[in-house]
Order: structure tokens, then sequence, then C-alpha cells
């Protein structure tokens, strides 16, 4: 039903951002996916996080790999920069266009067979390597394209729809993000708005790897008694660590926390992650407490959920490999390039126009060294 | 052809020509060269953001099913494809000293043996006109030089050849006319093995008189 247009119609005075833009702004087109799918929740999350966070919506790049989960950038954000790419390659075309232009937020979106099997090295690389990005994984533990197989991520022991016991061992993407070296770890549950906004605000200003795992039933092939991401599973084996309240770094915390029931933890930019404890005295700071928790509990058969780790000072793969963070000296290097992409080896060897483009590119570049044209011919410096 | 401003000055430029209300689709052809133009992510607050996603959507990248928005990315992949081949490194031609029917095709770390196997040759008095082809798609100067040639040795280091398999389904020409010469035993390929088998397979070319015998 792609073809049909959402309505123009708009609610009279709907709310705006500080933008001007109403949540329709960040919306997309018409989701084709199964009515009740945990996806369409998922991408609700994600128009209410950027609507909240004041998001430009250009200024989003929102990549994907193949599968039910990779078709929601379509559902979200109409006016962001978008990129479907092949099964499980989301991860390798996000950090080189997250290497070309650094100004942009980048959402990846995939699923659990396009991260947890076809894409896996990928997604391992893109959390090591410190991508800056918010990877969102839809996991319903099912390839729902394909009509219902077992994903890597579906528990071992859980059933299909035909009653068949899945006999292999599940990958936790939370687990071996963690271990990986990603900086926000977060699992939540599609059925929990409540819970899943604040963490994908959350992992939109982080800088560095940061990934929700986002446990998303399958309303039309996993979502029966004997399955583990059924709504019903889910809700009754939810262990939720903590509650997040984001607050941006220009709001004040209006809400009023006891003393010892909430951990405060600012991000690089200023923005304020207040964790709500819920029971346990989890510290979500502690990696390696963390990595312990996650099995503790995968054990009794509990699915973790809530920011299960957070480095409040982690970098980014601009950072370790120390890029260029300002456009105009992004554009001055481009101007040089533009220079030096005019001369011809040969031609300008003939006319003695390399000399004259190099001297032209050594002085733009501000630098009295020699220098080298493509040509490999020693450039003599222009004095200032 | 997806000209583009000059770098410094493209997101510039692109934010003005949207703003005149010129006309932006992902993959729309406007020029004729296959080449869509593209706007740099982040450049205009409404205009410019696009959708890449595989073949099922239209020229402005909207999700499409319609026959008719395939049959036009398929036809303009092969226009990019012609302008590709007037955009990447042309075949370098080497004429021999006399006019021949014999041409060789070879590309690579092939050259320099091509090179010296041209050389003795020649000194045996077998001229043959090279082409050193150096990108695909093929230059419209590779079919022409097939056309031109009576016999076309192509020579390259596979067991398979596969630049003669790429010859014969884009130039569409006759495979008998191209001779396989080819060199697999992991040295690098020869001058001397070159001339020996295109030697060789000129004298196989090589027409006998028939003799007419009187009775």
């Amino acid at each position: 039903m792609t073809y049909l247009a959402k309505p123009k119609l708009l609610r009279y005075e709907q709310p705006k951002n500080a933008l001007g833009y109403t949540r329709r702004d960040y919306e997309g087109a018409i989701s084709t996916l199964c009515a009740g799918c945990g996806h369409d929740s998922i991408s609700a999350a994600v128009v209410q996080a950027a609507f909240d966070l004041d998001i430009e919506p250009h200024k989003v790049a929102k990549l994907s790999g193949i599968g039910c989960s990779s078709k929601t950038p379509d559902y979200f954000l109409g006016a962001s920069h978008g990129f479907n790419t092949t099964h499980g390659r989301m991860p390798s075309v996000l950090t080189g266009a997250a290497m070309a232009n650094r100004d942009l937020l980048y959402l990846g979106v995939s699923g659990d067979g396009d991260s947890a099997s076809i894409g896996i090295g990928q997604f391992a690389h893109a959390m090591r390597r410190g991508v800056n990005m918010a990877y969102l994984v839809e996991n319903n533990g099912v390839y729902g394209l394909t009509k219902g197989q077992f994903s890597a991520t579906t528990d071992k022991g859980s059933k299909n729809k035909r009653g068949v016991v899945n006999n292999d061992s599940p990958i936790d993407l939370a687990a071996l993000a963690l271990q990986l070296g990603a900086t926000y770890v977060a699992r939540s549950f599609s059925g929990d708005k409540e819970q899943l906004v604040p963490l994908i605000k959350g992992a939109m200003r982080h800088r560095g790897p940061a990934i929700i795992d986002v446990i998303s039933p399958c309303v039309t092939f996993n979502n029966h008694p004997g399955s583990t991401k059924s709504y019903d599973y889910v809700r009754e084996h939810n262990d939720a660590v903590n509650r997040l309240d984001f607050v941006l770094p220009r709001d004040k915390i209006t809400t009023s926390y006891a003393p010892g029931t909430a951990r405060r933890v600012v991000q690089h930019d200023g923005s304020v992650l207040m964790l709500r404890k819920l029971g346990t005295d989890y510290d979500p700071t502690d990696r390696v407490g963390a990595m312990n928790y996650l099995q503790e509990r995968s054990a009794m058969g509990e699915i973790v959920t809530g920011l299960i780790y957070v480095n409040p000072e982690s970098g980014d793969l601009h950072t370790a490999l120390n890029t260029v963070e300002k456009r105009d000296q992004v554009e001055h290097h481009l101007r040089i390039l533009d220079r030096l992409a005019a001369c011809r080896p040969s031609a300008a060897r003939r006319r003695g126009g390399c000399r004259r483009i190099g001297r032209a590119a050594a002085h733009d570049a501000g630098d009295q060294r020699a220098a080298r044209c493509p040509a490999g011919r020693r450039i003599r410096p222009v004095p200032a | 052809m997806g000209r583009l401003a000059p770098l410094r000055s493209r997101q510039g430029h692109e934010r003005a020509d949207l703003d005149s209300g010129k006309t932006f689709g992902r993959y729309l052809d406007v020029d004729g060269d296959g080449i869509p133009w593209r706007t740099i992510p982040g450049t205009h607050p409404t205009k410019g953001a696009f959708f890449s996603r595989g073949t099922t959507r239209n020229a402005y990248a909207k999700y499409s099913e319609a026959g008719t928005d395939y049959v036009y990315n398929m036809e303009r992949l092969r226009r990019k494809f012609e302008t590709a081949k007037k955009l990447v490194p042309a075949p370098v031609l080497r004429k021999a000293a006399q006019p021949t029917r014999f041409g060789a095709i070879y590309y690579g770390s092939t050259s320099h043996a091509m090179s010296e196997a041209a050389a003795l040759l020649k000194d045996k008095g077998v001229h043959v006109d090279l082409l050193r082809v150096r990108a695909f798609p093929f230059a419209d100067e590779v079919t022409q030089f097939i056309d031109e040639h009576d016999v076309v040795f192509v020579v390259e280091q596979n067991e398979s050849g596969q630049l003669r398999m790429l010859l014969l389904t884009e130039g569409d020409c006759d495979p008998k006319k191209l001779v396989k010469v080819l060199h697999y035993d992991g040295t690098p390929i020869t001058a001397g093995f070159i001339s020996g088998r295109i030697a060789s397979a000129v004298d196989e070319n090589k027409v006998s008189p028939i003799r007419k015998v009187a009775s």
C-alpha cells in the first residue's frame, strides 16, 4: 500500500518544537509492516525522540540493511537522508558516510538477522572502532520477510510457530557490544515506549557507538506461546535495571528524586542522564559489572532492559583518527585538492604549469615548505 | 553529465539551485548522460533529501514497484555505462609497421612482454597491431579494433580467458575471431611464450594454395 500518501490534513494546533516543526514533520511514509508489528512502535519512538530533541531532519542520515527492520527508516524522518544498503552492510556504509561528513546525526537501523548473522562482522567492527552513531537493533528473533525462520538471537529452547525447538545458542547483541567496546549500551522493549524514547534520546546525544537492542515482537511469526520474543514473554521476564530521564543541557531538572534513588550521568555535550534506580543497586558505568549482570540474569531466563552501560567520557572514531573538525578547514583542503586535480601531469609538464599550480596550492595551504605536485615534481615555495 | 560545482562552493550552489525551484530527483537523468545529480546531505532544510535504495523505486527515490519505473532505471543505467565509456582511460593503440590483418588485445602486467613479443614477431615477418585496454566498460575503439582485423589474439594471464569473455559479451563479436593466448602456470608471462603462440597460430591461419595436378 505504499502508493497511499499520508493525509495532509493536520490536527489544529499541533504542538511544535523549538524549530517550529510538528511531529508530523518527523514522520515518514505509511508503514507496510504487519498491523501490530513492534517495529512500528520503534519508528514512533524515533519520531518522538527526534521531535523532543529539536533535531533538524535534514541533518540526520538514517542507514539500514535488509529485512523488516531495515524497511522502517522509510517510515520515519521522511525529510532526512537515507540509505537502504545491502544485507548486513549498514555499519560499513555508515562508517564511510560518517567519515566524510561528521556534521550529521547517524542513525543505524538494523535487525537481528542483519546484525547478528549476515552483518555480524560489520556490527563488531563498527562497535570496536567507535563509530559515532545510534545503532538500533529491532530484534524480533525471526526472519519475518522469509516467513519466520529462527535467527541468531532466538533463545535456545524457544519454539517457532510450528512448534520446532531452536537448539542453537543465542547471540546477545548488547553483551557483545559491551565486550567490543560500545560506550552506550541499552536494551528495551518496543511495547514500552516510556522506557524506549529516553534511551533513544540518550543514544542520539551520545558521542561514540551507542547501541539499543530493542526486543520487538513479530506479531505474525513469533508471538505465540513457547516463543521467548513474544509480547507476553518479554513483559513477564523484563528485568529493568533503571528508568532513564533524559534532560537536554538547556533544560532544568524539574523532577525531584529522593536521595539515593537516582544516579546522574552527564554526557560530553552537557546532556544529563538521570537514571532512576529500580530495586537493585545497579551501576551503569561499571562495564565489567554490567557484563556479569547480563550473564547472571540471562542464565535465570530474565531479559535485562534499561541503560546497561554508559561511558560519558567516550570518544569516537574521529577523535581516534584526529580528523579535521571545522568546515572551513575541510573546505580549505578541498580547494587545494581542486587545484591539484586540475594539474594533469603530462599536459602540465609541457606547459610548465605544474610548478605554477603547485605553488599556488602550497601558497593556499600557507605552507612555505616545498611540496610536490601529482607528477612528483618538487614545488618551490612562494613568498607570502 | 552529473557535473558538480567546484568542491569548495558546491554546497552553496546546491542550496541556491534548490531554492530556485530546480527539480531534483536522486535517480532522475536530467541531461541524458545517465548520471543523476546528487545533493550533499545537510544542505537544505526542506529540499534535496533522498533515500537511496535498490531498484524498487522511482526517479525521485520513492518506493515504487511500477514496471515503468523499473524500465526507466534500467535504461538510465545503460546510458550511464555509455557515458562511462567516454570517461574511463582510453585504450592505447600501437599500429604495426605494415598493414596487417592480425591484432592483439592485452592489459596490465602483460604489456611489457607484449611489446617485446611484437618486436620478436616483426623479426619473423609477422606484423601485429596492438591494443592495450585500460578500463571497463570498453571504449568504442576496442570494438572497432576487433572489426578491423581478421584475427585478434587476446593475451592474458588466467586460465579461463576472462578478458576474452568480456569482449564477447560486450562487443557482440564473432568468437572464432578472438584467439586465446593464455598463460597461467604461476610465473609471469614472457615475450617468448606470446610470440611462440601467436607465430604458430599465424602459421595455422595461412592458406596453402591448392595444387592443380595436370592430368
